[in-house]
């Protein structure tokens, strides 16, 4: 029988990272987030796994272990929180650049600046976007339940190392703090050395028997050069897209009106979307699993069937853009969100709904 | 010794180490790098560790220290170096981690990673080339540059009351509990290039007796940077350098002296 605990969103992660059999953690403390590294600490999983644990003397230290680690094939991760993200934009783009896999997750907290501790999902841009210099994108995984905390960490480590990309969990704060029925993956045991140099032959993890040294560096000086790596990522950009865009559709067959949300929001707005239906109003949803390949397509078609579209963000408006060139112009597209850590609650939701839609009446 | 005794292989004196790559160097004629670079090669092939070693290069001149020694290298950005390292270290056990970083990269921009690596104790080697300028970017002021000193930056000098004094960071780091080995070299005779190399052995046998971090400060010259000749840089240097950067060791676990 299967065994089913409650727990928070964070430590979710903590149990699912020791329990994919990730070589490594390395973060620093900040709300609301800390207790990813608590829980880690707590279960001193370099007893029983192995895996290192290690709380750095900053964001920015944290994300360079990282980079050093996956450096040497290591499934290695770090996490933090909105202002800490900021300060791992360098080393991610050098992960991105390095073509190295790792896992970084942000359990956004309201900005900008110091902002507040309170859940948002105002990172939205910077993690689809880029985040830090030059031309990249990371795989962005938007849970929005304590289960997909947990099981997002092994998609992510399996697609960061599958395309040898950092991949990020986008989690809001809700999702971190909240606590929820989860049902912990099995125990895997962490890569052998052998395992390692097989799958990584490019790893920098000391040449052992290679004929040859492994360099890893994102420095290109040659133009042409740098132009041919560039074309190698957006390569490798174009495949995930192909292949790895997830989603998932609420009462979208009839759907006259269709929310898109993410996170936590979705799970809000799924209540007003039985509010309404409860009306006689016909409202579906998309929620991106993936921000980053984002569900283009599926938006596209969705639009074709309904009368209009509301994203609901904590934001003040971002993945509306995305949803808006998914759509080109075909049917309106009306944003609703709350910010500085305020959470909307269902009743808003359909407010929204009907502001925006004037034939739209509950 | 006749010319063909002489080039008989038994009587040769001196050769390229095998872990030092046969290609053109990037780095300007008598910069001291190159120095650096062969006895940090000469040792790995001395130790016989060159399958387990894990170099980590910097941001600055030694950008491309990964194009000459024939080890694993990771390329870090502008001062992390010992981060990367510290998890390559704990990572990886057995292996030889070490950085090699400059002046701006170890003592400016990447200040905090180089003393937490150090307080933490990671057991790795940080070789620290201290030429007191910035050379990759065209000869700029560094935390290391000395009072008086012209640099790009400092065009008439660099003044305390302007730009803050010499830092001088490896005593700081030698009063750490993480480091086991601190010590201040230089490489402009052959007496002292011998003496470097003999501090970096133990640097590099320190690190994988799990005994702590050392570092190997090697007051160098940048003939390029300073608009001198090789051998007026090495002048200077000796003249003007070592007061504010004296050579020796500074903390030595081992032989109790500190």
């Amino acid at each position: 029988m299967e065994e089913v605990k409650l727990m928070k969103g964070n430590e979710a992660i903590a149990h699912a990272a020791i329990r994919y059999g990730a070589d490594g953690y390395f973060g620093y403390p900040i709300t609301p987030q800390s207790e990813v590294l608590e829980t880690l600490a707590e279960l001193r999983p370099w007893e029983t796994t192995g895996m290192v644990v290690l709380q750095a003397e900053s964001e920015v230290a944290a994300i360079n272990m990282v980079y050093g680690g996956a450096a040497t094939g290591r499934a290695v991760m770090t996490s933090s929180s909105s202002p800490g993200v900021s300060l791992k934009q360098e080393g991610i783009s050098y992960l991105a650049a390095s073509e190295l896999p790792a896992l970084i997750l942000n359990v956004m907290r309201g900005g900008p600046g110091l902002g507040t501790i309170q859940p948002s999902q105002a990172d939205y841009f910077q993690a689809t976007k880029g985040g830090g210099h030059g031309d990249y994108h990371l795989i962005v995984l938007a849970p929005s339940t304590v289960q997909e905390m947990a099981d997002f960490v092994g998609l992510g480590f399996d697609l960061a190392f599958k395309y040898r990309t950092p991949a990020m969990i986008l989690a809001d704060g809700i999702v971190g703090q909240m606590m929820e029925k989860v049902v912990l993956p099995e125990q895997r045991p962490r890569r052998t050395e052998e395992e390692l140099r097989a799958q990584c032959p490019w790893a920098a993890c000391g040449r052992g028997d290679r004929d040859h040294r492994n360099v890893v560096t994102s420095l290109e000086l040659q133009s042409d050069k740098m132009e041919r790596n560039n074309e190698r990522f957006q390569k490798t950009y174009r495949a995930i897209e192909a292949n790895e865009v997830r989603y998932q559709e609420y009462f979208t067959d009839d759907a006259e009106y269709l929310i898109v949300a993410f996170g936590s929001v979705a799970r809000i707005c799924l209540k007003a979307i039985e509010d309404a239906r409860a009306k006689g109003v016909k409202v579906g949803m998309l929620r991106p699993i993936t921000l980053w390949p984002f569900p283009t397509a599926e938006i596209a078609r969705l639009a074709k069937q309904v009368k209009g579209i509301l994203t609901v963000e904590l934001n003040a408006g971002q993945m509306i853009e995305d949803v808006r060139l998914s759509v080109e112009g075909t049917v309106p597209v009306h944003h609703f969100g709350r910010m500085g850590g305020m959470i909307p609650n269902p009743g808003e939701v359909l407010e929204a709904l009907s502001a925006c839609f004037t034939d739209l009446k509950f | 010794m006749t010319q063909e005794e002489i080039i008989r292989p038994e009587n040769k004196v001196y050769s390229r180490p095998d872990l030092l790559c046969d290609v053109h160097t990037h780095y300007c004629p008598g910069c001291s790098h190159g120095v650096v670079h062969k006895i940090i090669a000469q040792v790995l092939d001395e130790m016989g560790v060159a399958d387990r070693t894990i170099g980590i290069a910097p941001v600055g001149c030694a950008v491309f220290a990964y194009n000459y020694i024939d080890v694993d290298w990771i390329e870090a950005a502008h001062g992390r170096a010992p981060a990367l390292a510290t998890a390559a270290n704990r990572l990886n056990p057995g292996r030889l981690v070490f950085t090699y970083q400059g002046d701006g990269d170890l003592s400016a921009i990447g200040t905090a990673e180089t003393i937490h690596a150090c307080n933490r104790g990671e057991n790795i080697a940080i070789i620290f080339i201290n030429n007191a300028i910035y050379g990759m970017t065209g000869g700029q002021m560094a935390p290391t540059t000395l009072l008086g000193m012209k640099t790009a930056t400092t065009p008439y000098g660099r003044r305390a009351d302007l730009n803050g004094y010499p830092l001088a960071i490896t005593p700081l780091l030698a009063q750490l509990d993480g480091t086991c080995y601190v010590t201040r070299q230089a490489v402009h005779t052959p007496a002292a290039v011998n003496k470097a190399k003999r501090a970096i052995r133990k640097a590099f046998e320190n690190a994988l007796a799990g005994k702590g971090t050392s570092v190997v400060e090697v007051v160098a010259t940048c003939n390029s940077g300073w608009k001198m000749t090789p051998a007026q840089s090495n002048q200077w240097m000796a003249e003007h350098m070592f007061e504010k950067y004296p050579l020796g060791d500074l903390k030595d676990v081992e032989s109790k002296t500190k």
